[in-house]
C-alpha cells in the first residue's frame, strides 16, 4: 500500500550537501508492522518523513494506494495526510492544551459536531488507556502516558497507517513494551498498518513482521524479521543482533581466557546456531544419545521472534573426533548452524 | 487632609485640572497608539515567523523585505523619528500636534520593537509541534493560530508587557513636541518653572502605571502557563 521507488533526499547547505537517503526502494503492505532500523544518522528519520512528505524526496516517488503523493495539491497532501497518523520520540503534545484537547485538535473542521468529538475523544482515550487523564495537562504526565496521548491523537482521524519515529526511544524499558503491546493490539483491533523507526532492535522483535535495516541513508537489507535475525547478510544487521544476544561474547571470552572456556584435550567449544524455525525439536539429546557424546552447554539464548524460537547455544562437546564431526553433519541437515570455535581434540 | 496636600504639592494642587488632563492624555496615547502597535506589530511578528527559512510560508522576498524595513525603524532614534514623520502625521491625523500627532510617531516607534518581541516569543515554540500539526494535516493558517499563537500567549503577555512598558517612556517624550501627557506636564511645570512637585507626582503616576501593567502581564502569564 505504501511503496518508496528510488527515493532520494539531499540536504543542501552552503558549506556541504548531505544526502540522508539514498535511492531507497522499499514496499509497505497493508495491515503489517514494518520496521526500520538503523543508528543514529542513518537516514531512517528523514525516510519516513519522506512517506507523508513532511520532507520531499528530491528524487524518487512515494505512492500511497497506487496514487503518487508528490503530485498532489497541497490541499490534497493535507486531506491524504488526516489518514496517516505520525507519533514522535518527544511526543509533541501542546503544552497549553489538555489531554482531551490535544486529542481533539485534528479533530476541527472533520465535519463532527461537539457531542461526536467528545465521544470520539472519549473512545480513543479508553483505547489507550487513560480515560481518568482528560484534563490534565501534558506536563502532568509520565512520558508513556504522553506517548499514549500522542497516539490517541494520531488515532482521531482514523488513519490507515501510523508511523512510529523512535517513539518509544525516550522512555525506560517496561514502559517501552507496554506501549509496544499497544501498538500491537491496534494494528490487531484496527487493522492499521504500522511503520517504525528505531535504534532498538528489541523494538524490531518485539512487534515488527518485516524489517529494513539502513546504513548511510541506504537500505542494505529487507525482509522478514526472523529471517535477517537468523541469517544476517550484512555487518551492520550482526551488529544489531548481537546487541540484543550475548552468544557472540563468546570470542571475547576466548580471547580473555576466561575459565568457561578452558577446555581439556579431546573436547571442543562449539556454537549452534538455529537457522530455521525448528528450535522446538530436542536436537541437544538426541545427537548426545545417537553419537554417544557429551553435551555441556556453556551458556544460550534463546527467543520469541512472533512465535518462533530463534537464537543459539556455546557447548562445549567431548568424545571421538568422528563422532562429534558426524553429529555437526547431522545437525547442519537439521538446518542448525554449528560452528567449532575452539577445537582441542585430539586425532586417533 | 485638602491642607496637608495643599502644603505639600502647592504647585500639583493649583493646577488640578491639568493634572487630570494630562494623565487622561497620557492614558489616550498609551491605548491608542498601544492598540494599533500590538495588531499590527503581532501581524507583522506573525509574517515573518512564517516566511522564515524552512518555516511554513517561507518567502525570501517578503521577509527580507520586512526585515529591512523592521531594523531600519528600530535604528531611529525617537525624538528623531518624532519630527522626521511630522509630514505623515498631517497627513493621516490631520494634525501633528497634540495627542492626536503623537500616535502616528508613536505607532513606528513601537511596532518594529513588538514585532521583534513576537518574532521572539513565537521563535520559543518547538519546532516538533508544528511537525505534528502538518502529520495531522493543518493548514499554515491552522498552525499561525491554532499552534504558534495558542501555544506562545505566556511569551506573548511578556512582550506586550515589555513594550507597553516602553511605550509609556516613548509618550513622555512626546510630550517634548507638544503632544501633552504626564511627560508634557512634568516638562513644563516640573523642568522649566522648576516646581519639583510636579515632576515628583508625574513619576509616582507613571510609576503606578507601569507596576499595573506589570502585574497584569504577570498575572496572565501565570494563567497560561501549565
Amino acid at each position: 500500500m505504501i511503496a518508496l521507488k528510488n527515493v532520494t533526499k539531499t540536504f543542501s547547505a552552503p558549506e556541504q550537501t548531505v544526502q540522508a537517503v539514498r535511492d531507497v526502494t522499499l514496499t509497505i503492505e497493508q495491515g503489517e508492522i514494518f520496521g526500520i532500523i538503523g543508528f543514529s544518522g542513518a537516514g531512517k528519520s528523514t525516510l519516513v518523513r519522506c512517506i507523508n512528505l513532511l520532507e520531499r524526496p528530491t528524487s524518487g516517488s512515494v505512492f500511497l494506494d497506487d496514487i503518487d503523493l508528490m503530485a498532489l495539491s497541497e490541499k490534497e497532501l493535507r486531506k491524504t495526510r488526516k489518514k496517516m497518523g505520525m507519533i514522535f520520540q518527544q511526543f509533541n503534545l501542546f503544552a497549553s492544551r489538555t489531554v482531551f484537547a490535544n486529542i481533539a485538535f485534528p479533530l476541527k473542521h472533520s465535519g463532527l459536531k461537539i457531542t461526536e468529538i467528545a465521544q470520539k475523544v472519549n473512545e480513543l482515550l479508553e483505547l489507550v488507556d487513560l480515560k481518568d487523564k482528560e484534563n490534565s495537562y501534558p506536563s502532568q504526565l509520565s512520558g508513556g502516558q504522553k506517548q499514549r496521548v500522542a497516539i490517541a491523537r494520531a488515532l482521531a482521524n482514523d488513519p490507515r497507517i501510523l508511523l512510529c519515529d523512535e517513539a518509544t526511544s525516550a522512555l525506560d524499558p517496561q514502559t517501552t513494551l507496554s506501549l509496544l503491546r499497544l501498538l500491537k493490539k491496534l494494528n490487531e483491533k484496527l487493522g492499521i498498518t504500522i511503520v517504525v523507526i528505531t535504534h532498538e532492535m528489541q523494538v524490531v522483535k518485539e512487534i515488527c513482521g518485516r524489517v529494513a535495516v539502513m546504513e548511510n541513508g541506504v537500505v542494505v537489507e529487507q525482509g522478514d524479521v526472523f529471517s535477517i535475525f537468523a541469517s544476517p547478510q550484512q555487518k551492520i544487521t550482526q551488529d544489531f543482533i548481537d546487541t540484543t544476544s550475548n552468544l557472540s561474547k563468546i570470542y571475547t571470552l576466548i580471547d580473555e581466557h576466561a575459565a568457561i572456556t578452558e577446555i581439556k584435550p579431546g573436547e571442543c567449544i562449539v556454537k549452534l546456531k538455529y537457522l530455521e524455525r525448528n528450535a522446538s525439536e530436542a536436537l541437544v539429546s538426541s545427537i548426545s544419545r545417537k553419537f554417544n557424546i557429551d553435551v555441556n552447554i556453556i551458556f544460550g539464548n534463546i527467543e520469541l521472534i512472533g512465535s518462533d524460537p530463534l537464537g543459539g547455544l556455546v557447548a562445549i562437546i567431548s568424545g571421538g573426533v568422528e563422532d562429534i564431526d558426524n553429529a555437526l553433519d547431522y545437525l547442519k541437515q537439521k538446518n542448525v548452524g554449528a560452528e567449532v570455535i575452539l577445537d582441542a581434540r585430539v586425532p586417533k | 487632609m485638602q491642607e496637608f496636600l495643599n502644603s505639600l504639592l502647592p504647585n500639583v494642587m493649583e493646577k488640578l485640572p491639568v493634572f487630570y488632563e494630562s494623565i487622561y492624555e497620557t492614558l489616550v496615547m498609551v491605548v491608542w497608539s498601544g492598540a494599533i502597535s500590538f495588531i499590527l506589530g503581532a501581524i507583522l511578528g506573525i509574517v515573518i515567523t512564517a516566511t522564515k527559512k524552512d518555516s511554513i510560508l517561507q518567502n525570501a522576498v517578503i521577509y527580507q523585505v520586512l526585515d529591512k524595513v523592521i531594523n531600519f525603524f528600530r535604528a531611529i532614534p525617537f525624538i528623531i523619528l518624532l519630527a522626521a514623520l511630522f509630514t505623515l502625521t498631517r497627513a493621516i491625523m490631520g494634525t501633528a500636534i497634540g495627542v492626536r500627532g503623537a500616535i502616528v510617531p508613536l505607532v513606528f516607534g513601537t511596532v518594529p520593537f513588538f514585532a521583534r518581541q513576537i518574532e521572539s516569543a513565537l521563535a520559543e515554540v518547538n519546532p516538533g509541534l508544528i511537525e505534528a500539526a502538518q502529520s495531522m494535516g493543518s493548514s499554515p493558517i491552522e498552525i499561525i493560530f491554532r499552534v504558534y499563537l495558542k501555544e506562545s500567549v505566556a511569551p506573548i503577555a511578556r512582550a506586550t508587557t515589555i513594550t507597553a512598558i516602553s511605550l509609556i517612556g516613548l509618550t513622555a517624550m512626546a510630550g517634548a513636541i507638544g503632544a501633552g501627557g504626564l511627560g508634557d506636564f512634568a516638562i513644563r511645570y516640573g523642568y522649566q518653572r522648576s516646581q519639583e512637585d510636579v515632576t515628583y507626582v508625574s513619576v509616582i503616576i507613571i510609576v503606578l502605571l507601569v507596576s499595573l501593567i506589570q502585574t497584569a502581564g504577570n498575572f496572565i502569564v501565570r494563567k497560561s502557563t501549565h
